[in-house]
């Protein structure tokens, strides 16, 4: 059970309640579990041996740093730069030893090639749709897990569920349900009376896209819902109380203080989805394979590296993949305004 | 740098091999075939006896039965020299994309015995001149049948794919009214290497070549491969499922073993299935060859598949792994998984056995498919096949969904291949 | 009006919730349904199966160390997310709370080693693997789940951790604690939520691995539960033996379940820490 020292100051109280705003430092309290006076103002205490002091934290901050920096160093380095140096080669799995540098030759290929810039299209649509509903319906869970409701702790299971099984097995169980003729899915919605006939989700150009975006938004959402749910956990609970005491729709708070309170865990949230949703791989072979309506970038890098062991190629398309995951989260970073760098300390 | 230690890591660890099987009595190999089950069970029992007679040992590394997977784990493996297994079951597709990994098994094979095997097969291991696998078991397409519905209809089992599409269109018509569902034809349209297989079949079966010609030329813009594929294109709608672009073997196999289909395209394994126990198709079913199309040139056509062994260049004891291949697709153990597994033999003189026929009777007709199937184009494009396949694949399913027209796409795979091949080269 | 507003919103807020479970949890249940069945009834949408065996299961267990690939699972991704929330969370302190130069790009470069799609990364983690003669050995596999796990636990802790009210630390500072100090007892307290969240999903991502584990193992006795499942076949390499697929899903994923219920009363531990404290 958290235990607070008793060396803990009190906290300020929030400002206007309704109006907090949120980030950094400053936010509203959070259940500190002890009565609001006022606090001393920031660094006003720390400044009196402030250079010796702050030093001391910048020495410690890289000793707290050091093993996870070392570890990640150990395990990335070597894959990831192996991979961007092969990208300027033209090794091949037949013989890895006999590569030769070709300098821009793979970037060059791969941006002539309409099949990538097909892939990478493909990707885009699917991640932005996905993340998007994910998103939605991953706060609208966490919001309603969050409210007392019976059976709760079971339900947040159940909720869990789809993250949990194996994408390889979940993927291949969707493609089993949306068959045209024996699937689950189809019988249910014509049982319904939602279709007339039934329908080939998985041929259909247009519906396999829906289908993939359908699928990976089941598996993905609660992972939205269960970071989203643990951000909110952490909020001031005075705040719904002030609140609801002062007759503030629901609505209203929860757009003027539950949203603003969580978007940094949110985005957090939405980087990953994106990271991933940019990488989708499994999901979308095993139900469509290569086809070329729903291949994503992973599809066809893999089949550069591993189908046609071209390594020097497919490790072009990875690094090229890479860059443009790099370029939407920097762009998502940009935008969602997210505090890289803020810090409780020092500000 | 990097690579100088690794090396002296790998022969460290080389060594250390060495070392320790110096001590057990014989030698350790280790060898990859099937994962689980019945093809386990038998690869186990085979290799055992293989290790009693020798006094050596095996050890048995069971690799995922998808193809894609396994592919992927080989390759890498034996990119890094990995010595930890020696030989290796492989798809019918792959001696000429990893044939520069294996050993050559001429001499596992006794040279009296050479002509034992489907000549289709032995050409499709032999790459370079080089045997780099030795034919284990095979499989082609087949046509799977409703006796039942044929019957009933008196209809012929169809020989020509124009006289299939009309007695399934009559069959469906007729059936409609008892299974509202009911299908013509289903076979895989999947974007995958099935449907290089199934289009392969209708090509060839209209005269139109095998993608890529023995000699290497890209032979696959031709009026036959055109029309064979719009043939194809005509079915989809009316007698197979638009959902049969996405059907791999197992989706076909279960409209058609849930008695939604009249016809199905299928590899032997679906044979048994179909008729246990608890099938409603038991008895019903029957197997023929392929229809052919139509021209001077149409043939009835069968795709080649099946699994090889080889052995691994990377092997520290090649010599061992080599005669465990060749006791392995020796005749008698061939005869063994015939009878005990099904498994269609490599082997010509094993059809002929009493006991292989009594216990498999839809073997008969199978040893006369098997000499004419259709070997993929692996061999001769070699590394780079699966390139060629994919690039086919893709494009026969833009055309089957109306994406694009026959002619067009095939002239793009024609064109792309040329230039992948460098111009026939490869 | 405003009563029958509540009621309204009441109704929608129980049918959200029934759709909701619906969609997350109808393919549980179709996968337990197809589990019970075997042969040609997995071809037909029943949505009671007519008659249930449990061969499927026992298949599993006699086919297979299954029992030992679930040990095997369950020992890598614990390790696998131990190891990572004890590195990101004093990682994400330095992060967080702690002003020097390069911050900023030290956290996206974290998060770039999570920009490489897996297939890119698997030959050069292969050799790595055997560079360092954990081939086919557990601790392998826990290692290289690190460079999937860990950027995104050091993210998810330091987002929290820099929401964390600054006067939280500033008194512990005063008290001249040092940062050892102030991380174990001023915020790895309020910290539960966070942890027991991102350790879940950590978990989950080391035990649903696939990938990786395939091509790092190679006896069955190493082999962790995905892996274990793609090994799962019928009489042929073409026969897709759903039953016992749908089996074995199941039952790996009834650990998962326990360990979210077991996780949960962390999870909304700051709901209830107040009350407690009272």
């Amino acid at each position: 059970m958290p235990r607070e020292p008793a060396t803990v100051p009190a906290v300020r109280p929030a400002a206007g309640l309704v109006g907090a705003q949120p980030g950094g430092g400053d936010a509203a309290p959070r259940r500190t579990g002890l009565p609001p006076t006022p606090g001393p103002t920031a660094a006003s205490a720390p400044r009196r041996s402030s250079l010796t002091l702050a030093q001391q934290r910048i020495r410690s901050a890289w000793l707290f740093l050091a093993p996870m920096l070392i570890v990640l160093l150990l395990v990335a380095a070597w894959p990831l730069l192996r991979t961007v140096f092969f990208s300027f080669t033209d090794a091949n799995l037949s013989d890895m030893s006999g590569w030769q540098f070709v300098g821009l030759d793979n970037y060059i290929s791969l941006v002539e090639d309409p099949v990538w810039w097909r892939s990478v299209v493909n990707t885009l649509i699917f991640a932005v749709i996905s993340v998007a509903i994910e998103t939605a319906l991953g706060l609208i869970i966490a919001l309603t897990l969050d409210a007392h409701i019976p059976g709760r702790g079971l339900v947040r299971a159940a909720v869990l569920i789809p993250w949990a099984i194996p994408t390889v097995v979940s993927a291949r169980m969707w493609a089993w349900m949306l068959n045209d003729l024996y699937g689950v899915i189809n019988a249910a919605l014509l049982s319904l009376g939602l279709i007339s006939k039934p329908y080939a989700w998985l041929a259909d150009p247009f519906l396999s896209m829906v289908s993939v975006i359908a699928v990976d938004v089941w598996k993905a959402t609660p992972f939205m819902s269960l970071l989203l749910l643990a951000a909110l956990q952490v909020l001031p609970r005075e705040i719904y109380e002030a609140a609801r005491v002062d007759g503030v729709s629901p609505v209203k708070v929860f757009f003027r203080v539950t949203l603003p309170l969580i978007r940094p865990a949110l985005l957090v949230a939405v980087i990953f989805r994106i990271l991933d949703a940019l990488r989708v791989f499994d999901v979308i072979y095993v139900l469509t394979g290569n086809n070329q309506n729903t291949a994503s970038m992973s599809i066809y890098a893999r089949q550069q590296l591993v189908d046609f062991q071209d390594v020097g190629y497919g490790s072009a398309a990875a690094t090229f993949l890479f860059l443009i995951v790099a370029l939407v989260t920097i762009v998502v970073i940009t935008f969602g305004r997210v505090n890289v760098a803020a810090a409780g300390d020092g500000r | 740098m990097i690579r100088a230690l690794l090396a002296a890591t790998a022969l460290t660890f080389g060594s250390l091999a060495v070392l320790s099987s110096a001590q057990a009595e014989g030698v350790t190999v280790a060898i990859s075939c099937s994962s689980l089950g019945i093809e386990l069970q038998l690869c186990q029992t085979g290799a055992d006896a293989w290790a009693k007679q020798t006094g050596n040992q095996v050890k048995l590394v069971s690799t995922p039965p998808d193809a894609n997977e396994r592919l992927s784990l080989y390759q890498t493996l034996l990119a890094a020299h990995s010595k930890d297994i020696d030989v290796f079951q492989i798809d019918a597709v792959w001696p000429g994309i990893l044939a520069t990994h294996f050993i050559d098994l001429a001499d596992a094979v006794p040279a009296d015995q050479k002509g034992d095997f489907f000549p289709t097969l032995i050409a499709n291991d032999t790459v370079d001149g080089k045997l780099v696998a030795v034919p284990w078991f095979a499989d082609a397409g087949l046509l799977y049948y409703r006796k039942d519905l044929l019957d009933k209809y008196h209809k012929p089992v169809p020989t020509t794919w124009a006289e299939l599409a009309d007695t399934a269109k009559a069959v469906m018509d007729g059936e409609k009214s008892a299974t509202p569902d009911i299908q013509g034809y289903v076979w895989q349209g999947r974007s995958y290497e099935g449907l290089t297989c199934n289009a392969l079949e209708w090509v060839y079966s209209y005269g139109g070549g095998t993608i890529v010609d023995d000699k290497g030329k890209v032979s696959i813009d031709n009026p036959q491969a055109i029309k064979a594929l719009e043939q194809a294109r005509t079915w989809i709608g009316t007698i197979s499922p638009a959902g049969v672009l996405n059907y791999s073997e197992e989706e076909s196999r279960g409209v058609f073993q849930s008695g939604k289909a009249v016809f199905m395209r299928n590899w032997p394994y679906a044979w048994s299935l179909a008729n246990a126990g608890d099938s409603p198709i038991k008895d019903k079913v029957g197997i023929a060859v392929l229809p052919q199309g139509d021209g001077s040139d149409a043939k009835h056509a069968a795709t080649l598949g099946g699994q090889q062994l080889a052995v691994s260049k990377y092997s520290v004891h090649p010599k061992e792994a080599a005669d465990l291949v060749r006791y392995l697709t020796g005749a008698d153990e061939e005869k063994r998984r015939a009878i005990q597994g099904s498994f269609n033999p490599s082997r010509k003189s094993v059809y002929s056995d009493k006991d292989v026929q009594a216990a498999n009777p839809f073997f008969s007709g199978f040893q006369q498919i098997l000499e004419n199937a259709v070997a993929r184009p692996s061999t001769v494009t070699g590394q780079k096949y699966n390139q060629v396949s994919s690039t086919f694949f893709q494009a026969v399913h833009g055309v089957l969904s109306g994406q694009s027209d026959a002619k067009s796409a095939m002239s793009g795979v024609d064109k792309t291949l040329d230039r992948v091949s460098h111009r026939g080269r490869w | 009006m405003i009563g029958a507003r509540r009621l309204f919103g009441r109704i929608f807020f129980y049918i959200l919730i029934a759709v909701i479970i619906v969609y997350t949890v109808f393919p549980f249940y179709w996968a337990i349904v197809s589990s019970l069945k075997t042969g040609t009834s997995l071809f037909t949408v029943e949505f009671i199966p007519r008659h249930p065996t449990f061969e499927n299961y026992v298949a599993l267990f006699k086919e297979q160390p299954f029992a030992y690939n679930i040990l095997n699972s369950l020992i890598v991704a614990a390790s696998a997310t131990i190891i990572s929330l004890f590195l990101a969370l004093t990682a994400a302190y330095a992060l967080s709370r702690i002003r020097f130069r390069g911050r900023s790009a030290m956290l996206f470069g974290i998060l770039s080693v999570s920009m490489f799609p897996q297939i890119a990364v698997l030959s050069g983690m292969f050799e790595l693997i055997r560079l360092l003669g954990l081939y086919d050995t557990l601790i392998g596999l826990v290692l290289c789940y690190l460079i999937l796990t860990l950027p995104f636990t050091v993210w998810v802790l330091t987002s929290f951790m820099r929401e964390l009210p600054r006067e939280l630390e500033e008194a512990a500072i005063v008290d001249g604690a040092k940062p050892w100090r102030i991380l174990t007892r001023v915020f790895l307290p309020v910290m539960g939520p966070a942890l027991a969240a991102t350790g879940l999903l950590a978990f989950i991502v080391a035990w649903n691995e696939f990938l990786f584990a395939l091509t790092f193992t190679l006896s069955n006795e190493h082999r962790t539960v995905p892996v274990a499942i793609a090994l799962i076949t019928g009489a042929s390499a073409y026969e897709l033996p759903w039953g016992r697929i749908m089996a074995a899903s199941v039952i790996v994923t009834v650990p998962l379940i326990l360990l979210v219920l077991i996780l949960q009363r962390r999870i909304v531990s700051g709901l209830t820490a107040g009350a407690v404290k009272g």
